[in-house]
């Protein structure tokens, strides 16, 4: 079994390039940079606030608030990196106002050191996203990741979907690598663990059960430990 | 290797940043012990049903919306001079 590669390895002396002529004044370099990283953005700002009007806001807010600070980028990480953080704390602004009566914060950490071990250990089928459609699996994989709490939910989607180093991810996030690292750990496996119950291989042929039981159900009742 | 110090090196295994030694005794593992194995497998096929899941693509006509929105904020910002956002 083989590592998995980082998609995101983009030509950094490029975008440095973008970001020092919108620092000069040139509103096209700016634009370029939304066009390059607006679906990043708002793919991340989703993830965290699972709210599709409270993403398209925090698109909005986050390039703005790079723009109005761009004199401030020290040009000591990449602007992505830079993007991110900004696009992170807005969505988690967001996500504080909606949900006031929690507390959300990056720093939450679980109860237990044991509450990521495995349970269920049963293999997947062959190809089990080819189980549902495509509408279904969009909604099984929302889902499941709307049960994390948005810690370990935000690291895994700028390690794991964004392709963030560790280092970026914890630059972003302001977490130490090794926070970073635990919470990715404890993330994977916890999706692995609920994704399990939909993908698993089933001896009796009876996928039909599974796949209608209880992806309504399931979401009814996936409102998210936060 | 135990299954928790397996459980333990799963994440740098699977970003392949693991020594050769400990990458070594950890393949070991997964040759005899069937759970960690599926644990492994199905952790790899997690992170990339979600990496191609194409969840919460922005689509085009909003992306368009939103960047034509955000330049004409900028612009308006620019006009009101340098302020702390």
């Amino acid at each position: 079994m083989g590592a998995i590669q980082n998609k995101l390895d983009g030509p950094v002396s490029e975008e440095m390039a973008l970001v020092r002529a919108a620092k000069a004044g040139d509103d096209s370099a700016f634009e370029e940079l939304v066009r390059r990283y607006d679906r990043n953005v708002f793919r991340i700002a989703q993830h965290i606030t699972q709210n599709r009007e409270d993403a398209e806001d925090v698109v909005q807010e986050a390039f703005l608030k790079a723009y109005g600070n761009l004199a401030k980028f020290q040009e000591q990480s990449k602007f992505y990196t830079w993007l991110v953080r900004i696009a992170v704390n807005e969505a988690l602004m967001k996500l504080r106002r909606r949900k006031p009566e929690r507390t959300v914060s990056l720093d939450e950490d679980i109860k237990t050191e044991d509450d990521s071990l495995p349970r269920e250990i049963a293999d997947w089928s062959p190809n089990p996203e080819q189980q549902y459609t495509q509408a279904e699996l969009r909604e099984i994989l929302s889902k499941t990741i709307q049960g994390l709490p948005p810690g370990f939910r935000t690291v895994f989607v700028l390690r794991d979907v964004e392709g963030l180093s560790t280092e970026e991810t914890a630059a972003a996030l302001e977490l130490s690598v090794p926070a970073v690292k635990s919470r990715l750990l404890r993330a994977r496996l916890q999706l692995r663990e609920r994704l399990t119950r939909y993908f698993q291989r089933r001896e009796n042929g009876d996928e039909k059960k599974a796949k209608n039981g209880d992806v309504k159900n399931d979401v009814a009742s996936g409102d998210g430990d936060l | 290797m135990k299954c928790s110090e397996f459980l333990h090196e799963l994440t740098s295994y699977l970003d392949g940043v693991l020594d050769e030694k400990t990458k070594v005794e950890l393949e070991n593992h997964l040759s005899w012990c069937h759970n960690c194995y599926v644990v492994c497998d199905t952790t790899k096929k997690t992170i990339e049903i979600y990496r191609d899941s194409q969840l919460y693509e922005l689509p085009d006509d909003l992306r368009s919306r939103l960047r034509s929105a955000i330049m004409t904020k900028c612009q308006q910002q620019k006009k009101r001079g340098p302020q702390s956002v």
